[in-house]
């Protein structure tokens, strides 16, 4: 998105409701800022992110998509995060190859107690989608409003 | 077609600093399928809650998006404004616009901006709520403490007042955790056995109480309500059935080189040994690593001694495996290892030690018998230098931890009120960065030992110890005389910072507990629910939360205990009602989910369908047990024919955020 010549990401954040989602909440407790291009979604575990959904923001014209999990091995579910983890990988990869840019797309695992670390990870993030600039691949041109 | 409401909540200026909340209002209003919007200052308040109850009522609402504080914190509250008011409190949404967008933002366009966007999110998904109904599962009523310290001790006895049944497993051979070790307690200066082994005891006799020593937790299966548990119960190479606890082949076991690690190594022990002498359960354990017999299969002194017949060479470790409700961690702390701490000597000279190792020394119970001795040479110290802070609030590197341990600054004042008080003819140096001394009648306690003890507190950190001819030089800055210090020290105290027990991280792993950066387990709200994890049916209790001492630990153990009781009183619980569901016509039977449940939630059924004509078709579908689910939903992205979806995070609930998102 353009706002005054300059270009605004939209970024989808996806937070499992245990560790990240608190360690976003966490961030905001502590006042640490990040950038309002991220918009996050909540979801029970990292394992509930079925890949439909980052190819849905992509071609519904996101510019970048994170998925925050809990830490390998800290997971509420015992196992989501390395079910995520792989299927993630393999994602990765199909969207490299159909022109995403590895950037775009991100796994981190925040904790409940490192806001900080959501909040550096957030800014960094928008960064580097900001230096890569527009996402044009895999968007629905039929989506698009007016 | 549903109606949907939107209230904007102020949270006084919290949000309505940085959001425009008329204009979210206003703009959420125009969503599709929005009847109402409003905004208020508080809707968690009882007025804010009337309002969106009467709102319902009058505008007929099916729905509720409330714009607010993190779900986390209220979705709750609000669920229950909603049931009150007729409508199904599955049918609410919260657009998290405090934390995650009003705290987050200075510049108020932008925060405004982004509050719509949340909004109209939590709008597309309330859109596809559908009502849900909470099951039940039932309780089982027998709690686990795990870790028999003080906090554990305290736990397990407050629960079987109460008359449910409790176990202890504890790791060490005999309960009492580390308050056994201490000498005396701060600020009472009382002995601490003399209160702590009474509980000990009260803890042994208790017949709701059943006490696994020498025993770890192994795994963990089940949820809240409903654990299993399967814990290790190690060799003894003693029949705990016989064993009386005489002592007799303690004292003629020829392994006398074994060090005492109840004395911190101070002096040894034999390799058949009993803790010490009130240990709960009373009974010898022969240490494997030390054991001739085990070793090499020649002594056998033990067994020929023993009048009862307990020694038993061959004994293995057994498995037990044994149903909770509610499992209490209580696994305490220990001091940190001090071999980056080379500049104190502690590994160099046996005179430098650490404050728990001073215990021992000062112990009637301990390795001198309670006169304080140089551990070189055996003599009386005359010039003591105590180190605070010693891998407390330490920034950033590899070194030490970067909190404060908390204890220290009291259990130093108290180490050197005694020895002023017992040797008048020492000199007693503390170096400190601050005294920090909150805590009823702790400053009072600490201004005693500057005041009436006359122990000299210098503000200042000790930058070496040399150990040279049998005595100590101290090397140290005086901050608010300004000057350096060097001090000929007979005895070095270090205060060393208190670290979680190791065992902590594996079983954190196994409960599913989470826990910080330093392998504190974390709570569910730092002030609002500081006992219990945010696991449910997981409760905290003592220095496994986070430093403490023992009146706090004491107080924390009695509110994990009442938070289980009130568990345990229950005889169903609500289940979480967002589960996994398998649509029957889609499913073909083909197993992916029920390989990644880690509940085995789901299990197969031949069911019936109408095939063609007047036929039937036997098919093997998926079904979920609602009770066994926890509603992670690996189930529903394994699913290949899309036939599992998740109740209340459907996969048409999260695309309609994404839409919403990135419109």
């Amino acid at each position: 998105m353009q706002v005054n010549g300059q270009f605004q990401p939209t970024i989808v954040a996806f937070c499992c409701n245990w560790c990240s989602y608190a360690g976003a909440d966490l961030s905001g407790t502590n006042r640490l800022q990040y950038p309002a291009n991220v918009k996050i979604i909540r979801i029970p575990c990292s394992c509930r992110l079925n890949p439909m959904f980052i190819l849905r923001a992509f071609q519904r014209g996101a510019d970048g998509v994170i998925l925050c999990g809990c830490h390998p091995g800290d997971c509420h579910y015992t196992t989501g995060n390395y079910y995520a983890r792989r299927r993630m990988t393999l994602l990765f990869n199909m969207l490299e190859y159909l022109g995403i840019e590895r950037d775009r797309t991100r796994v981190e695992w925040v904790s409940a107690a490192e806001g900080a670390k959501f909040a550096a990870t957030m800014n960094d993030f928008v960064e580097t989608i900001t230096r890569l600039g527009e996402n044009k691949r895999l968007e629905d041109l039929r989506c698009k409003s007016k | 077609m549903q109606r949907i409401g939107v209230f904007v909540c102020w949270c006084g200026s919290n949000i309505a600093a940085t959001v425009d909340v008329e204009a979210v209002a206003e703009a959420l209003s125009h969503e599709a399928g929005v009847v109402f919007s409003t905004n208020y200052q508080y809707m968690c308040s009882q007025a804010g809650q009337e309002l969106i109850q009467d709102t319902i009522r009058e505008q007929k609402l099916t729905g509720v998006v409330i714009c607010s504080c993190s779900p986390r914190m209220h979705e709750n509250t609000f669920r229950k404004t909603c049931e009150r008011a007729g409508i199904n409190p599955y049918m609410v949404e919260i657009a998290n616009i405090r934390e995650q967008c009003s705290w987050i933002h200075k510049d108020k366009a932008v925060g405004t901006e982004k509050a719509i966007i949340l909004g109209r999110a939590a709008i597309a998904k309330v859109l596809l709520n559908a009502p849900l109904t909470a099951g039940t599962s039932p309780v089982v009523k027998r709690a686990l403490v795990i870790g028999g310290g003080i906090a554990g001790i305290q736990t397990a006895l407050d629960i079987a007042d109460a008359g449910f049944p409790v176990d202890i497993v504890e790791k060490e051979p005999t309960i009492g955790g580390k308050m056994t070790q201490i000498d005396k307690t701060f600020p009472t200066l009382d002995c601490a056995a003399c209160i702590l082994t009474p509980k000990m005891v009260d803890a042994a006799q208790n017949e709701n109480i059943k006490i696994y020593a020498y025993s770890q937790v192994e795994a963990v299966k089940g949820f809240v309500g409903n654990f299993t548990v399967t814990i290790r119960r190690k060799a003894r190479y003693v029949d705990e059935t016989k064993c009386t606890g005489c002592g007799l082949c303690t004292e003629k076991c020829p392994q006398k080189k074994v060090p005492n690690a109840f004395n911190l190594g101070l002096d040894t022990r034999r390799a058949i040994y009993i803790p010490f002498a009130q240990a709960v359960p009373k009974i010898a354990t022969i240490d494997a690593d030390y054991c001739t017999m085990l070793k090499t299969g020649k002594c056998g002194v033990c067994s020929k001694v023993c009048t009862a017949g307990a020694i038993d060479y061959k004994q293995q470790d057994t498995l037990v495996e044994e149903q909770y409700g509610a499992i209490v961690v209580a696994t305490g702390y220990n001091p940190i290892k001090l071999d980056q701490f080379d500049e104190f000597a502690y590994s160099q000279s046996p005179d430098v030690v650490t404050s728990l190792e001073l215990e021992r020394l000062m112990n009637a119970a301990g390795p001198t018998g309670g006169t304080l001795l140089r551990p070189s040479d055996k003599t009386h110290p005359h010039t003591l230098v105590f180190v605070q802070c010693v891998g407390s609030r330490c920034d950033g590197g590899e070194k030490g931890k970067p909190y404060c341990s908390k204890i220290c600054c009291m259990y130093t004042a108290k180490h050197a009120m005694l020895i002023r008080e017992k040797y008048p003819d020492t000199e007693v140096y503390v170096f400190y960065i601050d005294v920090r001394t909150p805590g009823k009648n702790f400053d009072e306690f600490y201004r005693r030992a500057v005041e009436e003890y006359g122990v000299h507190y210098i503000k200042g950190m000790v930058g070496k110890v040399t150990p040279q001819n049998g005595k100590l030089y101290v090397q140290a800055a005086d901050l608010l005389g300004g000057q350096q210090l060097k001090i000929e020290a007979d005895m070095v105290v270090l205060a060393a910072a208190i670290e979680p027990d190791k065992s902590a991280r594996p079983l954190a792993t196994m409960l599913t507990a989470s826990m910080d950066t330093n392998d504190f387990f974390t709570e569910a709200h730092p002030k609002l629910r500081p006992v219990e994890s945010p696991t449910a049916g997981i409760f905290l209790s003592g220095a496994c939360q986070g430093p403490k001492d023992i009146p706090e630990t004491v107080a924390q153990a009695g509110a994990a205990a009442s938070k289980v009781i009130g568990l345990l009183v229950k005889d169903h619980l609500t289940c979480n009602p967002c589960v996994a569901e398998s649509n029957e016509l889609m499913c073909n039977g083909c197993s992916a989910c029920e390989k990644v449940c880690p509940y085995g939630a789901i299990s197969y059924i031949d069911k019936d369908f109408r095939g063609p004509g007047r036929t039937t078709l036997k098919r093997r579908v998926a079904q979920v047990n609602p009770a066994v689910c926890q509603g992670c939903g690996a189930c529903t992205v394994a699913c290949p024919s899309g036939a599992m979806d998740l109740k209340g995070f459907s996969n048409a609930q999260i695309m309609a955020e994404v839409d919403a998102i990135c419109k």
